[in-house]
């Protein structure tokens, strides 16, 4: 029963061939495959509704037919292998990076999007640790001290502007997410988006977190992106900072800089122990 | 089991708590008798899914049900999935768990339904296996929850409430009678659905769901989008005639109403409860 529901769904939504007369009983009304085709649909339709909520951006780009056909093949590809459907548009980035055909002439835009609202389904839920306050890091050596990151905290590094295209796209949609998903028994409307222009091609750096329960993105300079980056990799905060501005422009007040980001990181509780 | 009155407590008649109905409750705090929530909802490691929670559970009693745990499937309980429902359950300090007598998983797949299982003496053995090593792990009572279905197997060789009976004695654990389930399942497949409510133990009735469905011209699914028809009234009257006041649930999980409607719905069991409900000698 389960070969037959993992296999995908016709072209018109019908349930491929499967020997069903083997294991379940007709009815007076509907056949055995007829029967175990109620069961194939719930299946391919639930987890396509999922990914329909958690890629309201991806959705938008692609258009509903090119990102349903892309929805199938991945889920053929990867069928759900935790318990819970938050997880279940994990692999999409690098699936489409694999199979950058299936998204079409946008698929390197894709990729980006896909990144960027996974990263808010990592912020809507993931665990907060108690933040270390930035006094307890007045006096310390630079070159032993390392600082975690929050696991709520994504750090994305972007060619296209999706912060602004997702934007844009909720503007198109009033009803678009509120919420990141993992309830499987909301109800899911079908929304149809309009069209907005594609994002436009630019390098950005991007945090991605929640405050106070709600999901927030913030662009950062490319030297605190790989600051952070260095840190959440466990390197000391004299080598992240060493990285970060290797390559900086001698014009800028860095240590004004790094002061001010470590100000507003340690306000938003972004480190941890 | 111990005595059913102390393991299953009458709780009164719940609803199923859902995310359009979070604002309203927080904001209005109505009089409810408790509230089920779906526990893999909140088996999260933060965010707002928790801040809800610990706000409901500030106000209100709170009972855990669960949609995963797939006591029917072949594959082994997974542990990591029993530890976060122990995390959960000690939040929550829910009184008894349910979760259904289903199958859903395969090889480490995972359909997110819940799936009829052929109804066989091994099968049933191994489903109580795996409910008694459950309830050992998690240290709280079990309901199992008769599911909903639309096929039935060749080699099962006994009635669904013949299989449920010899699971939930086998695995000595509470039942979460569905009774809007049960009229889905006999309509589907043409059994008497007072049948299954009068065979099984009623003892062990821990908790009783009520819900809608809809119906289509050759079948009956289980949408959860419409109020409790008439006929499944008449179930669960049945049921509580027989189990005596029992802690009811109405779930209603798609197209939504207000909290309101919702809940008047439910508190249409009081009536039912008042005239029909089994009084103790």
């Amino acid at each position: 029963m389960g070969a037959a529901l993992f296999r995908p769904l016709t072209g018109d939504d019908q349930m491929s061939p499967a020997n069903a007369e083997a294991f379940i009983k007709p009815n007076a009304h509907f056949t055995a495959h007829e029967r175990l085709e109620i069961y194939a649909r719930q299946y391919w339709f639930r987890l396509l509704d999922c990914l329909h909520d958690d890629y309201p951006g991806l959705r938008a780009l692609l258009g509903q037919k090119r990102f349903h056909s892309l929805c199938r093949a991945y889920l053929a590809a990867h069928p759900s292998s935790s318990w819970t459907l938050r997880n279940l548009g994990s692999q999409l980035e690098s699936f489409i990076q694999s199979h950058p055909q299936l998204a079409g002439p946008r698929a390197a835009a894709a990729i980006d999007i896909v990144r960027f609202e996974w990263a808010q389904v990592v912020a809507f839920d993931e665990a907060r640790r108690k933040p270390l306050p930035i006094d307890d890091l007045l006096g310390v050596d630079p070159s032993t001290l390392t600082l975690g990151l929050q696991p709520y905290l994504s750090l994305i590094a972007l060619d296209y502007a999706v912060d602004d295209y997702f934007m844009a796209v909720r503007d198109a949609d009033a009803g678009l997410r509120s919420e990141a998903s993992n309830a499987q028994l909301e109800a899911r409307q079908r929304t149809t988006i309009k069209r907005v222009p594609p994002p436009r091609k630019q390098a950005l750096w991007l945090a991605v977190h929640r405050c106070e329960n709600d999901i927030y993105f913030k662009r950062i300079d490319r030297e605190a992106f790989l600051l952070l980056t260095q840190l959440r990799e466990g390197n000391t905060l004299g080598t992240a900072i060493e990285c970060a501005l290797a390559n900086a422009s001698p014009a800028e007040d860095w240590p004004t800089k790094l002061r001010d980001w470590f100000q507003s990181w340690s306000a938003l509780g972004w480190f941890c122990a | 089991m111990s005595s059913p009155n102390t393991t299953f407590p009458d709780y009164g008649v719940g609803i199923g708590l859902r995310v359009p109905h979070y604002r309203h409750i927080l904001e209005k705090k109505p009089v409810v008798d408790w509230f089920e929530i779906i526990s893999e909802n909140f088996m999260v490691d933060g965010g707002r899914p928790l801040e809800v929670l610990d706000s409901i559970l500030e106000q209100y009693r709170v009972v855990q049900h669960g949609v995963s745990m797939y006591f029917g499937s072949a594959d082994r309980l997974n542990r990591d999935h029993l530890k976060k429902v122990k995390r959960l359950v000690k939040r929550t300090n829910t009184p008894w768990l349910s979760d259904h007598l289903c199958w859903g998983s395969v090889d480490g797949r995972y359909t997110h339904d819940l799936l009829p299982m052929p109804y066989t003496m091994s099968v049933a053995k191994h489903t109580a296996e795996k409910i008694k090593q459950a309830r050992d792990f998690l240290e709280v009572p079990i309901c199992v929850e008769n599911v909903s279905s639309y096929a039935e197997f060749t080699q099962s060789d006994m009635t669904e409430w013949e299989f449920l009976n010899e699971v939930v004695e086998r695995a000595d654990c509470g039942i979460l009678l569905d009774v809007n389930n049960i009229y889905v399942s006999a309509e589907n497949h043409g059994f008497d659905p007072m049948t299954y409510v009068r065979s099984v133990p009623h003892h062990r009735v821990g908790q009783i769901h009520i819900a809608g469905h809809t119906r289509y011209e050759n079948v009956i699914l289980d949408t959860h989008d419409h109020p409790v028809p008439d006929p499944v009234w008449v179930l669960y009257a049945e049921a509580i005639h027989l189990c005596g006041r029992t802690a009811t649930l109405l779930e209603w999980d798609d197209r939504i109403p207000s909290f309101d409607e919702v809940h008047n719905e439910a508190l249409k069991a009081n009536r039912y409860l008042h005239d029909h409900a089994l009084v103790p000698a």
